[in-house]
């Protein structure tokens, strides 16, 4: 009778379960041979024991708050919205994966309007006095006035939810008409920027795409007839983030 | 489709406990769920419905955790390739430290055959679902997961029994 060599991997798929039954006679009769052997596997099973009593406890431990938070707040909305706008998710993630390894680049086709989101944010949002034109405290004034020059029914996200609270906005040059943005700031004063163009082709939609302009980043897209883009400086997830949320208040 | 959050908050739990036994710190293993989370959400389109949630949750933490792991390779050493050289092994005394000092011996253990021994010995997975979840050949598991079985005993070897000094490769 010829014994089949026994590999290194077979002694493991052993004690994993992970063997075929007819190789466990040779492999007991193996063991059984080796003091040596038998109890190097013993040792295998006795570290694994070891690696569960040390973090199963991890399993029963009450889980964080924010882990809890973020998963009941963000998935299901999440899940409507990539339900009723599939794109939005895809693109999204497809642009993330795009840039993901060339942070600091311009995308290569962030188009002409984006790249004026992204240098009004940085004229704009460092300003002490002028920061806006309006302010927030007139708010009805500010939307019906920015419509009225845009031509479109502008609605202004609130972000208050995200931490950022709106300052106001202005009137800015587009290419061929007006554009407008609306400055936002959180408690420690970084601010965002929502840039609104309107877009002559009414039924069009795009992903979320990502530009950066040095420390500025903007995630733009167009929703039918308006261009939009989200500038900040801060990371691109939480830019992402407060990006989603914008286009869902949008979009309800 | 209701019922991905309250699966994904099932899965939470162990979700966690990869992690811990992954970065070896309690904060920086709960960072590494909420980006994982967030990323499943985000990512949510990918996931076939009816297809593995664990699996795929736990291939989305190996993503997240390998990028960051590579973001902060340049200020520090964690070995990331089955190949990088070994730091020497001292023994420990005795069976008694074997618990305590598995968290030293985890970290040691390179991240590839740290995450395959992880996820067979904790989330008890079979060679089949840790290759899926890793995205490497069967063959690679069982590799790792001989290399880091053995790194581990030779890390924690009681004295006396004469391997505690041996370096594997």
């Amino acid at each position: 009778m010829s014994v089949k060599k026994i590999s290194e991997g077979e002694l493991h798929a052993y004690i994993d379960g992970e063997l075929p039954p007819e190789r466990h006679a040779d492999i007991e009769a193996h063991i059984a041979s080796s003091p040596e052997l038998a109890e190097r596997l013993n040792a295998y099973r006795r570290h694994e024991d070891a690696l569960r009593a040390r973090f199963d406890p991890v399993v029963t431990e009450t889980v964080p708050d924010r882990l809890l938070h973020r998963r009941a707040g963000s998935i299901p909305r999440a899940l409507r919205y990539a339900a009723v706008v599939g794109w939005l998710t895809l693109g999204g993630a497809a642009g993330w994966f795009l840039h993901g390894t060339k942070s600091g680049e311009q995308g290569p086709d962030a188009p002409s309007w984006a790249r004026r989101a992204a240098v009004a944010h940085a004229v704009y949002s460092p300003e002490v006095r002028h920061p806006v034109e309006v302010g927030a405290d007139q708010e009805a004034h500010l939307v019906a006035w920015l419509s009225k020059r845009l031509g479109a029914d502008l609605r202004i996200p609130q972000l208050n939810a995200l931490g950022y609270s709106l300052v106001g906005g202005r009137l800015l040059p587009g290419e061929q008409a007006p554009a407008a943005q609306f400055m936002y700031q959180d408690a420690r004063g970084q601010r965002l920027t929502l840039y609104v163009r309107t877009n002559r082709e009414q039924n069009r939609e795009t992903a979320f795409r990502f530009a950066q302009d040095g420390s500025v980043r903007v995630f733009y897209w167009i929703d039918r007839g308006l261009g939009l883009a989200l500038s900040g400086e801060i990371g691109r997830d939480d830019l992402l983030r407060i990006a989603t949320a914008v286009y869902q208040q949008l979009n309800p | 489709m209701n019922d991905f959050g309250a699966r994904v908050q099932e899965l939470i739990p162990r979700l966690r406990r990869y992690a811990r036994a992954l970065t070896g710190e309690r904060g920086a293993a709960d960072d590494l769920v909420q980006d994982t989370l967030e990323r499943a959400w985000s990512k949510l389109h990918l996931w076939r419905h009816g297809s593995d949630l664990r699996a795929w949750l736990f291939t989305i933490m190996h993503n997240v955790h390998v990028n960051q792991v590579r973001s902060r390779a340049a200020s520090s050493t964690v070995p990331l390739d089955d190949d990088t050289a070994e730091a020497p092994v001292r023994p420990t005394q005795s069976d008694m430290l074997e618990v305590r000092d598995i968290d030293a011996a985890l970290r040691r253990l390179p991240l590839e055959q740290r995450q395959v021994v992880l996820l067979i010995a904790l989330e008890r997975m079979s060679y089949d679902e840790t290759a899926k979840t890793l995205a490497i050949p069967i063959g690679t598991v069982m590799s790792r997961l001989a290399r880091a079985r053995e790194r581990l005993r030779v890390m924690l070897a009681d004295e006396g029994t004469g391997t505690g000094l041996k370096v594997v490769k």
